[in-house]
Parts: structure tokens; sequence; C-alpha cells
């Protein structure tokens, strides 16, 4: 493998992971980004990384993986230099997720039970040990749980450091280079043409997030990996709140739903700079940014829900981005079998902060022959939400529904 | 033809021409204006608590605004002050965006929101003054100049006894007229640019001029009241340092190449009790970049002959699209209106012309006193450039000299600048130019500072409130129960 020359394409955090493991591994490698590092879904997003929100199961393997390999990427960083460690913003806070109805309640008791079964720490919280944790909180809560797992990351922060051991190790970055094709002989990519010239590989990994699906047509090799808007509230700064990230049990069903139509559910966190972060919606536009009042007051509304005293705390900002959102949830990574030389690493939807660096650890083991730390099948290329027919059709009606 | 109903945001000159153009045309008229009173910067007017016996003493043109203002009483008009465009919506494809607005003062609670879809949109939300960073600008005492003269307009404050202006553009000698007529001590106005760079920025073109004599003639008025107070101006000198023990005491004045670069041994020291400054205005553009209005490469919104924007059903008048002083903001607004009101071309060439020639103007005044590229280089490493978020010279430098941090957004949220609580509106410019610099590109980014979707802050219970559809005449609420 020594030698190999390896094309990352796309520096969001996913790229930016990828492209560490590879180069710590020894190959040759080269990022192309269209336009800037972490300038794409990376930094228009929130940067948490969670057990709490996965039901057993692949994603939630993968989960358990990451959280596993975050403390030790970061004290690799920290031998290089503390100035990008300190740039992650690492905060190990742990999460509450509360339900406020006694269906809600339910709900979460059967799905916390059946996370405990599969490895993750989770603990109901009665009365006093939630008023205690959260004191601003409402108190007409159902059920509480608290995930000691759950940290959150600054996600741009934690791309470019991770970017940075890449480089540190040998990889090249070229930005404001836009890929346009592959290059294609005897039925195997051979490099990819760019705004910047061709670029010879012998691996291509296509990890251009909510792009993916554009680049990998661009290729000839087309996935169904699709944008999902997000939209989160920032607060003016304020004096300690909200100390956990703390969020309604509806998230989980919002995350896990596959309808095109607004959802929103409630995530609370504060944030060094103590402003609160207000997330988040979910809604298929296409690549449609445009501002939308009803989402923010849909968003707003369900934040109050759980934090009525926040009711005249200032919103200063809004921002958004687009999630790579595959059909049946999960990630893409692994071998395209159409194409022999096109790898992806995409489509983690709302967790790509989180997954980034177990993602990239088990690219690097597929990638190597070696055997990946976990079960990668539910991932492959080769699924039918991936490689299904559907794809074309519903954008274009999702469109008329913004 | 059905009514057309114009919506005006800023009741500013500009704005306020729209209003009464638009109103001539035949349009029914919002004007939404977030201050108590109308008048924008130019008129800026005594708060009614302050209400004094002669509130025109200070005021210029003083009838014309008068005037102006009595459009707001037109049965047509629907006048609505203390209310606050918060977000513009693009909704219908080819139509002017949905306005968004909180009904309340700046700082107030639970303000009902509301929405108007009107058929046209003239945005006239005017700039706020552009300040450097240098060491010790945010000690108390120093002020923005526009800030100063408000206070001295406004609320009859005087800043100081030992007053030091600096900075660059012609409204110096005004703010200093101002400071002086409420009674402040003056020692000097420092224009950092040298005459030969003032000269060249004029000499192009001067028939463009013609059409300006109001203005020329105010301006010379005012160097005439600068000599009768004796207030020295001073050109190539800049403030490059203030000094002070909890508040401004002394501030460092040196002499600056064209490019504003520090003379070697020029520095003097002058004890000062406040300092005011300004390098020029940033136009208010968070509303044309939500509505998908294209800038010029200076960085003002771009609008024809007609103040058409790029963006469909959308008007721009008066300093958003270039600093001219307010009768151009006039002469815009009237052509704005009038179109947005869809008069016919042929009733306004005249303030059409005069628009055209503010224009000139705005573009000449711009050359004539630019912002010299070495200022960077007055900074030392701890100023503070960002003071929301107090992120300093050298955390910025470090930050954007990274290699794998080349994008803005990632330089901002490694170091925090501009994200505090207003929002970019003081350092974005600066932020931009520092990290162009550190990485050796020649352009800053111009719209990127700008973009601003929320573009005043909303409070949680006001955003889940929901809002109220808003017809043409519907005044608001809090309004009309207070009378
Ligand atoms: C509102 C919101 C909240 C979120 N919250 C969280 C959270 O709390 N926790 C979490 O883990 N995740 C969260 N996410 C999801 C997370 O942000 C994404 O999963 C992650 O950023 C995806 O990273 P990426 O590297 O795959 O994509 P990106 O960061 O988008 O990177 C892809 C890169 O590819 C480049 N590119 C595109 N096309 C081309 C081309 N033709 N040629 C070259 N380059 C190209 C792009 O410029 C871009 O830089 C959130 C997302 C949103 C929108
Ligand atoms: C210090 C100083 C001195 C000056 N001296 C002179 C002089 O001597 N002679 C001269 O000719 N000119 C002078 N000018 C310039 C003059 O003030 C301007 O040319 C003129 O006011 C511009 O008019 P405008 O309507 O474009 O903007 P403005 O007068 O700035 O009006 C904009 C209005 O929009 C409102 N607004 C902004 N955003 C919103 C929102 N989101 N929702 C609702 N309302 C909003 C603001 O409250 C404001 O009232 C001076 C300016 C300054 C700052």
């Amino acid at each position: 493998m020594y030698g190999t020359r390896v094309v990352v394409l796309g520096a969001g955090i996913v790229g930016a992971a990828c492209a560490r493991e590879l180069a710590e591994a020894g190959l040759e490698v080269t990022v192309i980004e269209r336009d800037r590092p972490a300038g794409g879904t990376t930094s228009h997003g929130e940067g948490n990384v969670l057990v709490s929100d996965k039901g057993p199961g692949p994603e939630l393997a993968l989960t358990l993986l990451s959280m596993r390999l975050w403390p030790q990427v970061l004290a690799a960083l920290a031998d290089r230099g503390a100035a990008d460690t300190a740039a992650v913003e690492w905060d190990p806070k742990g999460g509450i997720v509360v339900a406020t109805t006694e269906d809600g309640a339910a709900e979460l008791d059967r799905f916390a039970a059946a996370q405990r079964a599969a490895g993750v720490l989770v603990e109901r919280l009665d009365s006093a040990a939630l008023a205690a944790a959260e004191p601003r909180l409402t108190r007409e809560v159902t059920a509480a749980f608290h995930y000691s797992g759950d940290a959150q990351v600054q996600p741009a922060g934690a791309a470019t450091a991770l970017l940075s051991a890449a480089v540190a190790a040998g990889a090249t970055v070229r930005t404001g280079c836009e890929v346009l094709g592959g290059t294609v002989r005897g039925g195997r990519l051979i490099g990819v043409r760019t705004s910047a010239g061709a670029q010879d590989a012998d691996i291509v990994v296509n990890a251009t997030g909510p792009w993916s699906g554009d680049v990998s047509a661009r290729i000839g090799a087309p996935i169904a990996v699709r944008p999902r808007r997000g939209e989160v509230l920032v607060t003016t700064p304020m004096p300690p709140t909200v100390f956990h990230k703390v969020y309604g049990a509806d998230y989980i069903a919002a995350v896990g739903s596959g309808s095109a139509a607004l959802q929103t559910s409630a995530v609370v966190e504060s944030t060094r700079a103590g402003t609160i972060l207000l997330g988040s919606s979910r809604r298929q536009v296409g690549f449609d940014d445009r501002l939308r009042p009803h989402v923010l007051s849909a968003i707003a509304v369900k934040a109050l829900r759980l934090f009525p005293c926040l009711a005249d705390t200032a919103v200063m900002r809004c921002y958004g981005g687009f999630r790579p959102y595959v059909d049946d949830h999960l990630p893409v990574m692994g071998p395209d079998p159409r194409l022999p030389g096109l790898w992806h690493a995409t489509g983690h939807e709302g967790a790509g902060i989180g997954l980034s660096v177990g993602t990239a650890r088990l690219l690097r083991q597929l990638v190597l022959g070696e055997t990946p730390d976990i079960d990668t099948t539910a991932f492959r290329v080769d699924r039918p939400a991936v490689l299904g027919a559907s794809n074309a059709t519903t954008t274009h009606k999702e469109r008329g529904l913004a | 033809m059905a009514v057309r109903q114009v919506a005006v945001v800023g009741a500013g000159p500009a704005g306020l021409a729209a209003a009464e153009a638009a109103l001539s045309a035949g349009a029914t008229v919002t004007v939404i204006e977030s201050a108590e009173q109308p008048g924008g910067q130019y008129h800026r007017m005594l708060p009614r608590a302050y209400q004094a016996t002669h509130p025109q003493r200070l005021q210029h043109h003083w009838r014309a605004f008068e005037r102006r203002r009595r459009a707001l009483l037109h049965p047509d008009c629907t006048w609505w002050p203390e209310c606050t465009v918060w977000a513009l919506e693009q909704a219908e494809p080819g139509m002017p965006p949905r306005v968004h607005v909180l009904d309340g003062s700046v700082d107030g609670t639970g303000r009902p929101r509301r929405v108007l879809e009107p058929d046209a949109l003239v945005l006239a939300t005017g700039v706020h003054d552009r300040v450097l960073p240098f060491p010790g600008w945010e000690l108390p005492g120093v002020f923005t100049a526009g800030a100063a003269q408000a206070l001295a307009k406004g609320e009859r404050v005087v800043v100081g006894d030992r007053v030091v202006i600096a900075g660059t553009g012609p409204f110096l000698l005004p703010v200093a007229a101002s400071l002086t007529e409420a009674g402040a001590g003056v020692l000097a106005v420092l224009e950092a640019n040298r005459p030969a760079t003032v000269l060249r920025g004029w000499a192009s073109r001067p028939w463009e001029l013609a059409a300006q004599v109001g203005k020329a003639a105010e301006l010379a008025e005012y160097v005439v009241g600068q000599v009768r107070h004796k207030v020295p101006y001073a050109m190539g000198q800049a403030v490059i340092e203030a000094r002070g023990d909890g508040r401004v005491e002394e501030v460092v004045i040196a002499r600056v190449d064209p490019d504003w670069s520090v003379i070697a041994g020029s520095e003097r020291t002058l004890a000062v009790d406040a300092l005011c400054v300004s390098h020029g205005f940033s136009p208010q553009l968070e509303l044309p970049m939500a509505a998908g209005c294209a800038l010029t490469a200076a960085g003002f919104v771009e609008v024809d002959e007609d103040q058409r924007c790029s963006a469909p059903g959308v008007y721009a008048a008066g300093e958003i699209t270039g600093i001219a002083g307010a009768p151009a903001a006039v002469a815009e607004g009237t052509v704005a209106g009038w179109f947005a009101a869809g008069g016919a071309p042929a009733a306004v060439s005249a303030a059409r012309r005069r628009a055209a020639a503010g224009r000139a103007f705005a573009r000449r005044l711009a050359r004539a006193h630019p912002i010299g590229t070495a200022w960077p280089d007055w900074l030392r490493e701890q100023t503070v450039v960002c003071r929301c978020e107090e992120t300093t010279y050298a955390a910025l430098c470090r930050a954007a000299g990274a290699p794998t941090r080349e994008d803005p957004r990632a330089v901002r949220l490694a170091t925090r600048a501009g994200l505090g609580p207003c929002q970019a509106r003081i350092c974005g410019q600066t932020v931009t130019e520092i990290t162009a610099r550190a990485r050796e590109q020649a352009d800053a980014p111009r719209a990127e500072p700008h973009r601003r979707p929320i573009a005043q802050p909303i409070r949680l219970g006001e955003l889940a409130a929901p809002a109220a559809q808003a017809g043409p005449s519907d005044r608001p609420n809090m309004k009309e129960s207070e009378s």
C-alpha cells in the first residue's frame, strides 16, 4: 500500500479525519476542496457528539467507536501543539433528555432500556436530581435521563485541527479546486478532473458531505445522498443558565424521521462564549438557504417549552446548513462496487461531527484490507437506500414544500 | 391598476423623500422606523422627553424637513415609529421580500410581530460610523464621531473640554462644528489623508460637481465656521494611540504617509479629555443582503438610474448606496419612492439627474478619503480588535495564518471575532481586512461581514408568538393605545 495515491474530495470534518488517518498510515494523500477547509456543512451546524439519540444498531456501534477514539485523537493532537487542541473545545458535559408527556415518558423509558442493554451509560433522574442538574429547566417533565457520555466539540476547530494533523503527516491540501468529473481507464477510476487541472489517484474518497450525490454523479457513479436543511438560533451571551445538552425526547423521533416536511425539536445547550444554541429544524428543500421565519419560530416554541425562563432572551443570530442525508439514515463508507477506485465516506446526516473519527478509522482499515473495528456491512455502498433507482424524483417535489 | 402598496424602511432624509414621492405617485405607503422620531442621522431630533424650546437651533434645513415629515400625516401613509424590521423573507419569486417587523422599541420586550407583503420595498437604512481599532480605542472617552455628534445634537451633551477629532472624511468638520456649537472645546481636527490624495480624488470629471453646489456651499459654511472658532485642521496626521488610566487622558498623534504608515519620529502626545474618531462609514447592509441585492465593488448597494436593486421589487436610496450627504439622499429617495409606486419616468427627471450626480459625488468622496492600507501597523499584539469578544490582533493573525484555516467563517469561529452582541457591525470589515492581509490576499471580501439574516435581535418569546399579517392601513397597536 505504501506509495498509494489517495485523493480525498472535500475538506469538511469527514474529509479531514479521513485524510489524517490515511496520511498517518503512510499513504500519499491529497485533499481537494472546492472552497476552503471547514467552510461547508462542518461550520454550519452544531458540535454535539451524542450517544443519547442513537438506538441499538450499527450507528450506535459507530458512535461508541468514535467516543472511544475522540480522547485518543485529542491526545495525539495535543502532542503536536496546544493551540490546535484548544480550538477543538472538547467538552464532555453530558446530555439530559426529557419527556414532557406521559406517552413520551413511556417511549423514552423503553429507548433508554434498550440503549443500556447495548452498553450505553444512561441513568434515570428523579425530579430532585433533575432540578439540581438543570435548575432553570421546566418542572413539567414526565421523565428525564442523563447520558454522561455526551460531549461537544467546536466543529470548525476540530476539522481544522484534524486537517493540520493530516498535513503534518504529509498530506497536501488543494483549495479553490472543484471536482468536475472522473477519469476512467479500463473500467477503473484513475483520477479526477478539477477546475485546476487533473489529479491522478489510485483511490478517490468522496467526502463531499451533502454534495456527495452531485459529486458522485459527476464521476459517473451516483449515490443517493441529499441535503436536509437545519437551522440553529444563537442567543446573546448569558450568565450560566443551561449546564448540559438538554433536549426533548421528540428529537429522537425527528432524527429518525424520513418526512420531507418541517420538523423541529428542542436541543438546548450553552457554549463557552456564554451564548445558548437552540436547535434545530429538519427540512428537505434542496440547497435553498433562504431565511424562513416560521421555521425559526417553531424552534423557539420548542425551546421555550423546555426553558420558559428564556422568553426574554434575545436571539442575535441564526445559521443553518445542509445535513448529508440518506433515506435509511445511515452513513455510507467503503468502495463503490460499480467503479473500482472510487470510495465514499459520507451521508452522516446530523451526526457527522461526532462520527468523523470513527468513520475515518474504519475507512483506513477497509482501504488497508484490515479487519475493521466494528462490522461495516450496514454502511456499505451497495445497498438500496444508496444505489436505489429512486433518487431523482423526490428533490423537485420537495422544493415545492418550501 | 390597483393601488400599489409601498413599504419604506428608514425615515431618514432618503426614506422620508421616498414616502413623499410614492404618495404623490398615488401609492399607499407604510414607513417603518426603529427610532421614535423621523429624521435619521441628519435631522436627529430631540427625544420627546428632551423637547427643547428651539430644537431647530442646531438643525439645518429645518423647514424642508418639516415639510417632508408631513408626508407621514398623509391619509394614505401609515407611520410605524419604534418598529424594527428584523427579517426579510424572500418568499414569492419575482416579488419583493416579505417584511417582518417587531412592534416596539429596540430594547423592548413582548413586542408583537407583524408581516407586510408590499408590492415594492424601499430600503433607506443609512450607515453607521466605521472606526478602525488602535491601541486604547476601547477606553472610555473615545467616541465615534457620529455618537459624539448625536450626543451634541440630540441630547445637548458636551463630550469634553479638550477634544481631538481624527480619522478621515468631510464629516470630521461638521462634527467639529456641532461639538463647538454645543460648547465643547475642540483642540484639533486631524484628517489622515494628505492634500494630494484628497485633491486627486476630487480632480477627475469636475463637471459632475456642478449639481452639488448646495453640498459644496454647506461644506464651505462649516469650514468658515471652523475658522471663526479657530479650530486647527491638519491633514496627513492621525491619532495612532489613546492612553489613560481608566479613561482617555492623552493621545499619540503622528504624521502619516499616503498609505497611513507612521512617519518614524513624528509622534507627539497631546493631553485630551475626549477623542472622536471616524474612518468613514459602513452601510447598514443586512436588509439589502437579506433581500438578495447585489453590492458594488466598493461595498454599497448596487442601484440603477431608477434606484432599482438587482432583487425584484426592491429599491435602495440614501447612504446605503454611497456616501454623498443629505441632499443626495433626498434626491435618491425621491426617485426610489416614485418608481416603487409605479410613477412615470418623465416626472422625476430632475431628481434622477440629482441622484446620478449624487452617486458621482459619492464615488469622488470615497476616492478623496480612502482608508490607507497600512493602518494595521498601528496595532499591537494585545490590541483588541473585536470588542464584544475581546479578540486580540495577535489571536486573529495567528488564526488567519494557519494554512488549514482559510475560511473566514473558520477564522471567526476559532477567534470568536464578530460573533458577539454587535454581530460584527463594528469589527466585521476590520476582521476581514486583517485576515486578508495576514493571508496576503489582495482583496478582502465585501459582502461576507454583513450577512445577518436576523437583522435585529428578537426575543425568544416574541419569535415563538405567531405573527399578524398587516394590511396597508394597519397601525401598530402600541401607538394607538398611547394616543
Ligand atoms: C443545523 C445542523 C446541526 C448539526 N448538528 C450536529 C451535531 O450536533 N453533531 C454532529 O455530529 N453533527 C451535526 N450536524 C451534521 C454535521 O455538520 C455534518 O454531518 C458534517 O459536517 C458533515 O461533514 P462532511 O465533511 O461530510 O461535509 P462538509 O463539511 O459539507 O464538507 C464537504 C466539503 O466538500 C466540498 N465540496 C463540495 N463539492 C465539491 C466539489 N465538487 N469539489 C471539491 N470539493 C467539494 C465542500 O466545499 C465542503 O467543504 C449538524 C448539521 C446541521 C446542518
Ligand atoms: C456625524 C455625521 C455628520 C453628518 N453631517 C452632515 C452634514 O453636515 N451635511 C450633510 O449633508 N450630511 C451630513 N451627514 C450625512 C447625513 O446624515 C446623511 O447623508 C443622511 O442622514 C443619510 O440619510 P439616509 O436616509 O440615507 O440615512 P439615515 O439618516 O441614517 O436614516 C436611516 C434610518 O433607518 C432606520 N433604520 C435602520 N435600520 C432599520 C431597521 N432594520 N428597521 C427600521 N428602521 C431602520 C434608522 O433608525 C434611521 O433613522 C452626517 C452624518 C453623520 C453620521
